[in-house]
């Protein structure tokens, strides 16, 4: 049992399931410790091969521990690995979902949400400014990132796929030029 | 249902089919990252199941929470929507798509390389989706911004970690609490 990859992947994932406070970049460093020097699941380039189709594929960025898990023992891997990263956390959620809706109207609750609000609203655009900066593409990407925030402001009804594919075409002419 | 908040919703909670599908093209569509600016787009602006205040709550809260915000968020507007049927289907939908896909892109990826030309169309996909999320922080902060301490809360968020890159841990475990002891010692106005 102790050599079983599947339950290696549970007990290394599950842990940083419940570490991963402010979003899932929080534990990447994590994953990459466990995966590459402690397990030797994978050598330090495809770690890195597997960051980036994390990015680049739709979905959160810890879905990076599906792949894993698949590339260490296949779908089996892949399901123990994704539960492992999500679901404890997910209870805990769920748990105070409930909490919420039985106290709901409660006045702490008004409180705790408005003292919430501004760090959330801080974390948000932080966040987006540290995703910007390490995007490819330099100024084009800022470009494209303030185009499309300015449109979606503007226009409620707009889709989103507007833009993406807006953003894919820009992208794929500068890089022919 | 009727525990559902339909305060500034007018549209009827959703059957537990159609919640199911519109996280799953959530999931399916949501290239370049910048999910939860997808979810409000979609929930809050288009279909109104859910109002933007109950939306900014659930947001701040899967924030605070261990885990993945787009997942936190997922289980807390299922949950809101259809109690815990829905939050199961959420979170099933938002994953299950990526889930597959991102085995399917590391193959690929595996046996053909790198394509130069796919990674550029990729990165300008990512650069957009920041739109969504900068459309989506610009949103909140409007809402949370409703007096001087809530406004210097939110820069000193932005600017500690959006900025001067401190580590968000040590940050968020300072300031959350002075903002909830403020907002406590504020009260209700």
């Amino acid at each position: 049992m102790r050599d079983s990859p599947l339950l290696a992947l549970l007990v290394t994932f599950a842990p940083l399931s419940l570490a991963s406070i402010g979003g899932g970049l929080s534990i990447l460093s994590d994953i990459q410790h466990q995966s590459v020097d402690v397990h030797h699941w994978l050598t330090q380039a495809q770690f890195l091969d597997d960051f980036g189709i994390s990015r680049a594929a739709p979905g959160p960025s810890s879905l990076i521990v599906t792949l894993i898990g698949y590339q260490v023992a296949g779908w089996a891997g892949a399901i123990v690995a994704s539960i492992a990263i999500f679901l404890p956390s997910s209870v805990l959620v769920y748990g105070l979902a409930r909490i919420w809706r039985r106290y709901r109207g409660a006045p702490w609750q008004a409180k705790i949400e408005r003292g919430l609000a501004p760090i959330a609203a801080g974390l948000i655009l932080a966040g987006a400014l540290n995703v910007l900066r390490t995007a490819e593409g330099g100024w084009l990407a800022w470009a494209v990132a303030a185009g499309s925030t300015l449109l979606l402001l503007r226009h409620r009804a707009l889709s989103p796929f507007v833009l993406l594919g807006a953003g894919a075409a820009i992208f794929a002419v500068a890089n022919l030029v | 249902m009727t525990e559902t908040d339909a305060a500034e919703t007018d549209a009827p909670p959703p059957s537990l089919t159609a919640l199911f599908l519109a996280f799953l093209t959530i999931g399916l569509t949501s290239f370049g990252g910048g999910l939860s600016g997808w979810i409000h787009r979609d929930f809050v602006g288009r279909r109104r199941w859910i109002s933007e205040a109950d939306f900014t709550s659930g947001l701040a809260l899967a924030q605070a929470m261990p885990g993945v915000n787009v997942v936190n968020l997922s289980i807390w507007v299922g949950f809101a929507l259809r109690g815990s049927r829905g939050a199961l289907l959420a979170v099933t939908g938002v994953l299950a798509a990526p889930l597959v896909a991102i085995i399917l892109i590391g193959v690929v990826y595996g046996r053909y390389g790198g394509l130069s030309g796919v990674h550029a169309v990729l990165a300008g996909v990512t650069a957009a989706a920041i739109g969504l999320t900068l459309t989506l922080g610009w949103r909140t902060a409007r809402r949370a911004a409703r007096d001087r301490t809530s406004l210097s809360l939110l820069l000193a968020t932005f600017a500690t970690v959006g900025l001067l890159h401190w580590p968000m841990l040590p940050v968020v475990a300072v300031l959350v609490p002075l903002s909830l002891l403020l907002a406590f010692r504020r009260g209700l106005r």
